[in-house]
C-alpha cells in the first residue's frame, strides 16, 4: 500500500522500517479522516431541519439526561418518576439502561469544566455522530486484529457511511444503540485481541468493556451468547488452546458480577435462560482444560485407562445435573427467556402471546428489499468475505463468521436488529476488498516492467503474506477463466527466479497473478462498486434516515410546507394547563408529552405495563360514556389524539386504532376485534360498523371534520366518513393543531344536579340502594 | 471387572501421583490457592443450602470472588508455566502484574456489589 522508497539497494532493513513508519503515519490519516466522515455524514437532519431530538425514545433519554444534569448522579440512581404511568410511577434507576445518559451526562460535565458552555439538547444531539466515530476506529481495531491493516482501514471507511448505522445514530437520534454499537465492537475487539496475545490485561479490558455494553444496551445478550458459541465452536473444531481459556473464564466471572452491578439486569444476570449459555461452556472449558493438562501430564496408556474410568463416572453425574437445570428451566412458563428473546428464538411467540412487542413496527421481520437498503452493495461482498476468512482459518476469523451467520439470522427476525448486522457485514465487506485489491495491486505491481527491478524487497515482503483468492475474486468479475489459468503458470515460471534469493518466509505460497489488463479493469470496476456504494449512502442519510418525525415537512407546488404540530401541541398543553394534570393518549406520544409538555401521561413508550395500556385502549375503543368513568377514574383532565385526515399524514391514531382495539381485547373481553370490523374489512366510512362509529377515538378524531371542507374527506383512509356531524357529551374540544393533526379534549366534570327524567330513575334507583349499586358506577375493570 | 478397575484406578492415581510431583514449587504454590478458593466457594454453597440464600447478592459476590481468583490464579498459572511454548516470551512478572490488575478490578466489582 505504501509508495516504494528510491534507495532499494542500500539496507533493506531501513527501507522496510522507514515503508513502515510511513505507512503507520498513513494509516492514522486516514483513520482520522474515516472519524471526521463518520460525524459529518451524520449531520443531514441538522442542516435540513434544527439541531433537534428524533422520534420518541429519545426523548425520554433526554429528559433523563437532564434530570442527571441538574440533579447529581446519586439522585439519579434513586429516581422514581411520577410523572409516568400514573398513578403506577416508574422507578428510573431501576428500569433504566444507564450507559447512553452517562455517557452524554459524562460528556456534558467535562465540555461544562473546560468552560465550553454547550447545552445538554447539543450534546445528546451529537452523541451519536461522535460515538459512530469511535464505531467505525474500533472496526478498524478489529479487522486489522482479524486480517490486517489493509482490511482494517477498509472496514472502518464502509462502516462509517452504511446506511443500517446511520438510520439509528443521526445526529438527533439520542437512543442506546449509538453507544451500544461502539460498545459492541470494542468488547469484540478486545475479546479478539485477548485471544490473540493470551494477555490478562486485555481480559481484564474486555470484561470492562462488556460492562460498558451491559450499561447500554438490552442487547448485550448477544455477546454473552455469542462469545459462548465461538468459545464451543473452537473447543469442537480442535482449536483449544489456554488462550481461549485466558480469553473466555476472567471475562465469564467478571463479565456476570459487572452485569449484575447494573440495576436494569440485577439478578437476571444469573438466573434468566439468556445467560445459562455462559455458564454452561464455562464448566465445559474447565473440563476441556482439565483433559487437555492430564494428557499431557501422563502417559498415553494411563490416559486411556482414566479416560475410560472418568467417562463412566462424569456421564452419570451429568446426566443428574442437566435433568436437575431442565427441572428448573422447565418449571417456569417462559422457560426462563424474556418476552423479548423468546419472539427472536421463535418469531411467531410475540403475535401469539405479547401482542404489544408485535405491534411495534421495528419488530417486525424484514422485507427483502430492507437488506438492499440498509448494506448495499456489502450483500454481496460478504460472501466473498466469508470464503477470504477460510483461508487461513484463524481462531479470529472463525469468530467474524461466526457473528455474521447469527446476526444475519438474527435480522431476519426482527428489522430493528439489522443494526447488528452492519458491523458484521462491514468487516466481512472490508476483509473481501483489501484481499480483491491486493490480488490486483500487486498483479500489476509485478508485470509493470519498469517497476519490478526495483521491487525485489516487495516480492520478498509479499511472498510471506496470505495467498490470492483467485475464485472469489473471478465470481465477482471475471473475464476470461482459462486464459488467466494458463497465463499464471507462465508468470510463475518467470516470477521463481526473482523471488529465490529473498525469500525469508518458511512456507512458499504460490503467489497467483492475473494478467495486467484484467487487473486494472478490475481495480476500475471495484472503486465503480465503491461510488456507487458512497453515492447511496449518502442518498439515504440525507433523503430516507434525516426526518426528525416531530416535524414533518412536504415540497408543494408553492414551496416547502413545515408541519411542526406536535411541538405546537406540547406547548400548548404547557402553557394552558396546571402542572399536575394528567394527560391520556395512546402509549407512542408518552416520552414526548412529559420530555416537551412536562405533563404527566397514563401509558408511555416504556410499555412495561399491558394492563394499564390496555386499559387507555379500552378506553379509547368504548363509548363516551364509559370512556370517560374510565379516564375520570385514573384522573385524567385532557385526552390527546393525533389525526392525520386533513394533511394525509399515515400515522395516526385512527391507523392504529385496531392495536388499541386488540391489546385492550386482550386484557378486557368485552371488547372485541369483530365489533369494529365490517366482514372482517376496517373502515370507518358509511359502511364501518355502529360500535366504530360510537367509539371515542372515532368521535374525537372526527369531531367537525365536517366543516373544514364540507364532505368530510380523510385523506389517509381516502373515503368521505361514515358519521360526519358528531356531537360529544363528555369531551369538550380545548385545542387543534394548525394542520388539525393533534387534538386535545378536556373531559367534562360530571353535572351538578340530575334533572328530568334522570331524577325519575334516581329515585327509583335509591329505593333499592343496596341491590343495584351498580348503575352509576359501573366500573369496566 | 470389578477387581481390574480398583487396581487401574490404583494404577492411575499412583500415575497421576508421580507425574504432578514433579511440577516446579512455584506452580505447586499456586495450586493450593485454588483449591483453597474452590473450597472456601463450596462452604459458601454449603451455608446456602443450608441457611438460604437471603440477601442473595452477598451470596453471589461472595462465591463469585472465591471462583474469580481461582480462575485468575490458573490463568496466572497458565501463563507463567515453563512447558507452555506460547508464553515463553511473556516475563513472570509482567504475567503477575496482570494477575494482580484483574484482581483488584474483580474485588473492586465485589466490594461493590457485597451490599
Amino acid at each position: 500500500m505504501a509508495v516504494t522508497d528510491a534507495a532499494n539497494g542500500g539496507g533493506g532493513t531501513t527501507t522496510t522500517s522507514i515503508r513502515h513508519a510511513f505507512g503507520n503515519v498513513l494509516a492514522l490519516f486516514i483513520l482520522l479522516l474515516i472519524g471526521v466522515l463518520a460525524f459529518s455524514i451524520r449531520l443531514f437532519s441538522v442542516i435540513k431541519y434544527e439541531s433537534v431530538i428524533h422520534e420518541f425514545d429519545p426523548y425520554f433519554n433526554y429528559r433523563v439526561t437532564q434530570f442527571l444534569t441538574k440533579n447529581g448522579i446519586y439522585d439519579f440512581w434513586n429516581w422514581f418518576d411520577d410523572r409516568t404511568w400514573y398513578p403506577l410511577g416508574r422507578v428510573i434507576g431501576g428500569t433504566v439502561y444507564p450507559g447512553l445518559t452517562l455517557t452524554a451526562g459524562t460528556l456534558w460535565w467535562l465540555l461544562n469544566s473546560l468552560n465550553i458552555p454547550l447545552s445538554v439538547e447539543t450534546v445528546c444531539v451529537f452523541t451519536a455522530p461522535i460515538f459512530s466515530a469511535f464505531a467505525s476506529w474500533a472496526t478498524y481495531l478489529l479487522t486489522k486484529e482479524v486480517k490486517g491493516t489493509g482490511a482494517g482501514l477498509t472496514a472502518a471507511v464502509i462502516l462509517a457511511m452504511v446506511p443500517s448505522y446511520i438510520s439509528r445514530s443521526v445526529a438527533g437520534s439520542y437512543d442506546n444503540e449509538a453507544v451500544a454499537i461502539f460498545a459492541l465492537i470494542f468488547t469484540f475487539y478486545l475479546y479478539i485481541k485477548t485471544l490473540n496475545t493470551g494477555s490478562l490485561f486485555y481480559a481484564t479490558l474486555n470484561s470492562i468493556a462488556y460492562f460498558y455494553m451491559v450499561c447500554s444496551w438490552g442487547g448485550y445478550t448477544f455477546i454473552i451468547n455469542l462469545i459462548p458459541m465461538h468459545v464451543l465452536l473452537c473447543i469442537v473444531t480442535g482449536r483449544y488452546s489456554p488462550r481461549l481459556y485466558i480469553a473466555y473464564a476472567p471475562l465469564v466471572i467478571l463479565g456476570t458480577l459487572l452485569a449484575a452491578l447494573v440495576p436494569v439486569v440485577g439478578f437476571n444476570a444469573v438466573m434468566t435462560s439468556e445467560h445459562f449459555a455462559s455458564f454452561l461452556v464455562f464448566i465445559i472449558i474447565h473440563v476441556v482444560a482439565l483433559v487437555y493438562y492430564i494428557k499431557g501430564i501422563l502417559s498415553p496408556k494411563m490416559f486411556r485407562v482414566a479416560m475410560a474410568l472418568v467417562v463412566s463416572l462424569g456421564l452419570a453425574v451429568c446426566c443428574a445435573m442437566i435433568a436437575v437445570l431442565i427441572a428448573v428451566v422447565a418449571s417456569s412458563p417462559t422457560k426462563g427467556w424474556s418476552g423479548r428473546s423468546l419472539s427472536l428464538l421463535d418469531p411467531t411467540y410475540a403475535s401469539k402471546y405479547i401482542p404489544i412487542i408485535a405491534s411495534v413496527s421495528e419488530h417486525q421481520p424484514p422485507t427483502w428489499p430492507s437488506y438492499f437498503m440498509d448494506i448495499n452493495v456489502l450483500a454481496f461482498l460478504v460472501p466473498a468475505g466469508i470464503i477470504a476468512c477460510f483461508s487461513p482459518l484463524s481462531d479470529a476469523s472463525s469468530f467474524v463468521v461466526l457473528y455474521i451467520v447469527t446476526s444475519v439470522y438474527f435480522s431476519g427476525v426482527m428489522v430493528r436488529l439489522m443494526l447488528v448486522l452492519a458491523p458484521a457485514a462491514c468487516i466481512m465487506s472490508g476483509i473481501a476488498l483489501s484481499q480483491a485489491f491486493d490480488v490486483f495491486t500487486r498483479s500489476i505491481k509485478f508485470q509493470l516492467p519498469s517497476l519490478s527491478d526495483g521491487s525485489h524487497a516487495d516480492a520478498g515482503d509479499a511472498s510471506s503474506e496470505s495467498v490470492v483468492h483467485n475464485d472469489t475474486v473471478k465470481a465477482d468479475k471475471s473475464e476470461d477463466t482459462s486464459k488467466e489459468r494458463t497465463s499464471k503458470k507462465s508468470r510463475k515460471k518467470e516470477k521463481e527466479p526473482v523471488e529465490k534469493p529473498l525469500s525469508k518466509s518458511q512456507i512458499k505460497k504460490r503467489l497467483l497473478v492475473l494478467p495486467l489488463e484484467t487487473s486494472i479493469i478490475a481495480i476500475l470496476l471495484l472503486v465503480l462498486l465503491g461510488a456507487f456504494y458512497v453515492v447511496h449512502s449518502v442518498w439515504a442519510a440525507a433523503e430516507a434516515y434525516s426526518a426528525p418525525s416531530i416535524v414533518l415537512t412536504s415540497h408543494t407546488h408553492d414551496g416547502l410546507h413545515v408541519f411542526d404540530d406536535f411541538r405546537e401541541a406540547y406547548a400548548w398543553l404547557s402553557h394552558n394547563t396546571e402542572v399536575d394534570d394528567k394527560v391520556a393518549s395512546w402509549w407512542d406520544y408518552g416520552y414526548q408529552t412529559t420530555a416537551m409538555a412536562n405533563r404527566t401521561v397514563i401509558v408511555d413508550n416504556n410499555t412495561w405495563n399491558n394492563t394499564h395500556i390496555a386499559t387507555v385502549g379500552t378506553a379509547m375503543s368504548s363509548p363516551e360514556k364509559a370512556a370517560w368513568e374510565i379516564f375520570n377514574s385514573l384522573d385524567v383532565k385532557y385526552v390527546l389524539v393525533v389525526f392525520g385526515g386533513l394533511v394525509g399524514y399515515p400515522s395516526d391514531d385512527i391507523n392504529k386504532f385496531l392495536w388499541m382495539v386488540r391489546i385492550g381485547g386482550g386484557v378486557f373481553p368485552h371488547i372485541k376485534e369483530p365489533d369494529y370490523l365490517r366482514d372482517g374489512q376496517y373502515r370507518i366510512d358509511s359502511m364501518a360498523t355502529p360500535t366504530m362509529l360510537n367509539c371515542l377515538m372515532y368521535k374525537l378524531s372526527y369531531y367537525r371534520f365536517v366543516e373544514t371542507d364540507g364532505k368530510a374527506f380523510d385523506r389517509v383512509r381516502r373515503t368521505e366518513i361514515g358519521k360526519k356531524h358528531i356531537k360529544l357529551t363528555h369531551f369538550e374540544e380545548v385545542f387543534t393543531t394548525h394542520h388539525w393533526m393533534v387534538r386535545i379534549y378536556k373531559l367534562k366534570p360530571p353535572k351538578n344536579r340530575i334533572r328530568g327524567k334522570a331524577k325519575k330513575s334516581k329515585s327509583k334507583a335509591s329505593s333499592k340502594t343496596t341491590s343495584k349499586r351498580k348503575g352509576p358506577k359501573r366500573n369496566p375493570f | 471387572m470389578a477387581r481390574s478397575t480398583t487396581k487401574d484406578a490404583q494404577d492411575l492415581f499412583r500415575a497421576l501421583w508421580s507425574a504432578y510431583s514433579s511440577t516446579p514449587t512455584n506452580l505447586k504454590i499456586i495450586d493450593v490457592y485454588v483449591a483453597f478458593a474452590v473450597f472456601t466457594a463450596l462452604i459458601q454453597v454449603a451455608y446456602v443450602a443450608l441457611v438460604g440464600s437471603f440477601p442473595f447478592n452477598s451470596f453471589l459476590s461472595g462465591v463469585l470472588s472465591c471462583i474469580g481468583t481461582a480462575v485468575l490464579a490458573v490463568c496466572l498459572r497458565i501463563q507463567v508455566n515453563k512447558e507452555n511454548k506460547e508464553f515463553k516470551d511473556l516475563a513472570p512478572e509482567r504475567a503477575f502484574a496482570d494477575f494482580v490488575l484483574c484482581n483488584l478490578v474483580l474485588h473492586l466489582v465485589i466490594m461493590n456489589f457485597l451490599g
